[in-house]
């Protein structure tokens, strides 16, 4: 082989061989570091794994916020419409956490059925709210719809902050 | 009135931009250098009405128009009249005008600068950038046109801008991001320019080299100021998130910091020159795909402001159109610009071709990560989310793996280098480097871990080899100032932004292993011990802005050392503002900084009977990152002042017509080259 050519050759070797090894990497690392998004409608129905890391997210129930007097400690409930969860959190809420607006946790599922939230997510701005929870929200309206009228609705969903087809 | 007027010079400016694409270019295939003229007073054209334009736009927001939607949407009469101006570009459509104004800048300021090149690739790359400008122009036109009025019923007064964007760092931030965006499509617009021409030769790379390199440092500090407001701003106290629009703007700084290295094989030896070409055309589609990702609302993303289904199809379908298109192009004319010129192993060459395989694949790893849930979202495999570890998983290897690769590749000579000079390059270095960091870590009292020990290990080579390359390179025998004041703009400037690159990571590496955190609940009266600083909680007051009202906290700082009565050294005042148009909560943190160590309070919210919960961070370091950044936009800035790059190259500008295709570079010997022949 010409040394021209032979040195092209090595260079697509070398390129394969490294994309190789980095589509390898990359799968192995995203499978172990993605975090799937559940509503609480999924985590009643026992979807959801537990003590694996996921994220949830729904509307923050009026009155669940509950604070301990001397930690940092809180808890609340967030609901789709249909069924609520409870979420236990360690830390400083953001910002823009409030009861009746959206908010997205990530965390794990215990055994108890409880979530540990390791971080707590807020919508953004007034007229933001978060794909997932706006597609939940959604999805529990929907099966509601078709669960037939009479029933009474649990859960009052503020029209404003229902979700307007995220995109 | 002034609506209307900014319209029209909005649609007047659309035009000359469609007469600049078509007209230059059919000039240059039917040969008729009158058509050919016209590419420059077009341009000019184009610029003044855009800027008219936007200048209207500015006169809506500061006579506080809310007759017009985007004002009434994005501002408030109580806003101060700077935080006015900087509404312009707060949200969608002013952005977009603002974008056009930059590409409609980076045009003109292409046809000024560009006497020296020969007319038809003037043409080209002028038409080419027309090209783009039309795509924007129609896009703002169609979609998001910022005059639009609330007729008949105007608002009262406007609705506010975003508490988040009312900061000096968000004044600056986009300005500067969008200069570096835009300014890849000069690169761009040279790289198919060079393909329509059939030609590129080290000519073109040398013009297309300072162009690049300005972009290039412009996204380098709209990406710091970035970081910077979202370290103060967001009150997290974190400077990088991993967050989609992060990384859309990671990605073109990526794509971009390879094609700069490529552009100087390209010049300097010929080599890698399709490569070249296509990295600029990825830099720039990569900044459009950035544009796409933020603006069309499709993430999943604490910066997602707007969603609108037509804006999202027509941005992709535009980015069909220049990537594709471009990519066609690619496909069709590359294997006329091939290359012959073969080198060693240990040559510099061979260390860009490590710099731009491992730059490129740090780049896929984070287009993949920011795509992946979109993708599995259209897909329907559910709703997820890749956090930080994936990034860091990747990007904290990778990014050794290049600086330690920097170091020893920027001491390499082109096409060959002999073993043994190698290693008496790598002896001091290899042996200086570990024993410093170490040496570090214990002086300044910290545990040693493998992690901050590779990451200091890795700046210090890095700094040990760039120094012992100024050494090398400025040994001259009229002594060693004289050799100093040989080297050239370019190596300067590489070297700084080589030594930035070493600041930046040992501030990442201090920052991320030694910063001491606590979010607490903390009464008024009590104090909290962080760091070797002792915070006491004084009080909360309430104080009044333009507009918001604001909890002021104040937290007398002591450092443990001082006896109980000493004076404080500094007094943080943090505050929780609620903006009084929208009723939205912000935490202003305060923070004293230093070159060694920020000291961080940030309010949380109050928990009843005087309680609040609180941020108070101890961070060490964290200034290091900013100022290394500046450091390498600065490096390139200081590049760009080349004399080499305005150098008329009589025998490339006068071959222009019978287009030599694989035109070995014929040029004096490089600075580098000859001044490590030198030493």
């Amino acid at each position: 082989m010409k040394p021209a050519r032979k040195q092209r050759l090595l260079i697509v070797v070398f390129i394969v061989v490294i994309a190789a090894l980095v589509v390898g990497l990359l799968s192995y690392a995203l499978r172990e570091n993605i975090n799937l998004f559940y509503t609480p409608s999924q985590v009643a129905a026992g979807e959801a794994p537990t003590n694996a890391q996921i994220r949830v997210g729904g509307m923050v129930v009026v009155d669940s916020l509950q604070r301990a007097s001397d930690s940092l400690d809180s808890t609340f409930l967030v609901t789709d419409g249909t069924a609520t969860l409870l979420i236990h959190y360690s830390g400083i809420l953001p910002d823009l956490f409030a009861e009746d607006e959206a908010a997205v946790a990530t965390g794990a599922l215990g055994d108890d059925g409880v979530f540990v939230a390791q971080q707590v997510l807020a919508k953004h701005d007034e007229e933001y709210t978060p794909p997932e929870v706006a597609d939940a929200m959604q999805q529990a309206k929907d099966k509601k719809a078709k669960a037939a009228s009479a029933t009474t609705k649990q859960t009052d969903i503020n029209p404003e902050n229902t979700p307007k087809a995220a995109y | 009135m002034v609506a209307e007027l900014g319209h029209f010079a909005l649609i007047l400016a659309f035009c000359l931009a469609f007469a600049q694409a078509l007209i230059p270019l059919a000039g240059t295939l039917a040969n008729k250098a009158l058509w050919i003229g016209t590419a420059r007073p077009l341009s000019c054209g184009q610029f003044v009405f855009v800027a008219i334009s936007f200048a209207c736009l500015v006169t809506l927001f500061l006579q506080d128009d809310f007759s017009v939607a985007y004002v009434a949407n994005n501002s408030n009469s109580l806003l101060p009249y700077y935080y006015k101006v900087s509404a312009v570009w707060g949200a969608h459509e002013g952005s977009l005008l603002l974008w056009v104004l930059i590409l409609a800048g980076w045009t003109l300021a292409v046809a000024i600068f560009s006497r020296t090149l020969p007319a038809d690739m003037v043409a080209r790359v002028l038409s080419v950038m027309g090209m783009i400008a039309v795509g924007f122009y129609l896009f703002m036109l169609l979609t998001s046109n910022p005059f639009e009025r609330l007729l008949p019923f105007p608002p009262v007064d406007g609705k506010d801008l975003n508490p988040l964007l009312q900061d000096i760092g968000l004044i600056i931030h986009p300005p500067m991001l969008y200069m570096g965006y835009v300014g890849f499509s000069v690169a761009f617009a040279f790289a198919v320019a060079a393909l329509l021409a059939g030609r590129m030769d080290s000519a073109w790379a040398r013009w297309t080299r300072p162009w690049t390199n300005a972009a290039w440092s412009f996204l380098t500090v709209g990406i710091f100021l970035g970081s910077w407001w979202a370290y103060y701003e967001l009150g997290w106290g974190g400077w990088w998130f991993w967050d989609p629009v992060e990384n859309a703007s990671l990605m073109p700084w990526l794509a971009g910091t390879a094609l700069i290295h490529s552009l100087a094989v390209s010049e300097k030896r010929g080599l890698f020159r399709s490569w070249t070409l296509l990295l600029a055309i990825l830099a720039f589609s990569l900044s459009l795909l950035g544009t796409f990702l933020v603006r069309s609302g499709v993430l999943t993303s604490v910066h997602a402001f707007a969603s609108d289904p037509t804006r999202g199809v027509f941005i992709l379908a535009f980015l069909g159109v220049v990537i594709g298109g471009s990519l066609l192009l690619f496909a069709l004319r590359s294997s006329t610009i091939g290359a012959k010129a073969s080198f060693g192993w240990l040559s510099r060459e061979a260390g860009i071709l490590l710099n731009n395989v491992l730059l490129v694949v740090t780049l896929a790893m984070v287009l993949l990560g920011t795509l992946y849930p979109l993708v599995a979202d259209v897909l329907g495999w559910g709703k997820i989310s890749v956090g930080p570890p994936y990034f860091n998983f990747f990007f904290v290897p990778l990014g050794l793996l290049l600086i330690l690769s920097m170091g020893i590749g920027a001491n390499l000579q082109w096409k060959r280098q002999s073993t043994g000079s190698l290693l008496s390059l790598l002896k001091a270095p290899v042996v200086i480097s570990p024993v410093l960091a170490v040496l570090w870590l214990v002086l300044a009292g910290w545990d040693l871990k493998v992690a901050s020990l590779l990451g200091l290990t890795a700046a210090l080579w890095l700094s040990l080899f760039t120094l012992q390359d100024i050494w090398q390179k400025s040994s001259y025998s009229g002594g060693r100032l004289a050799g100093l004041s040989r080297l050239k703009p370019g190596y300067w400037g590489m070297i700084v932004a080589h030594l930035g690159i070493a600041v930046l990571a040992i501030g990442i590496t201090l920052t991320s292993n030694y910063s001491d955190q606590r979010d607490v609940r903390l009464v008024t009266g009590e104090r909290i011990q962080v760091a070797g600083y002792d915070f006491l909680f004084q009080s909360v007051e309430q104080v009044r802005g333009p507009n918001y009202i604001a909890q002021q906290g104040s937290f007398a700082v002591f450092t443990t050392a001082d006896d109980a009565d000493a004076e404080p050294f500094t007094t943080l005042r943090p505050e929780k503002r609620r903006y009084l148009a929208t009723g939205n909560m912000m935490t202003e943190a305060d923070i004293d900084g230093g070159l060694f160590r920020d000291l961080y309070v940030a309010l949380g919210e109050p928990l009843g009977d005087g309680a609040w919960s609180v941020r108070v961070y101890v961070k060490p370091y964290i200034r290091w990152i900013w100022l290394g950044a500046m450091m390498i936009a600065l490096g390139g800035v200081i590049a760009v002042f080349d004399k080499r790059y305005r150098k008329v190259k009589v025998n490339s500008s006068a071959s222009v017509n019978s287009a030599p295709v694989n035109s070995e570079p014929k040029e004096s010997t490089p600075a580098l080259v000859r001044a490590s022949k030198d030493s």
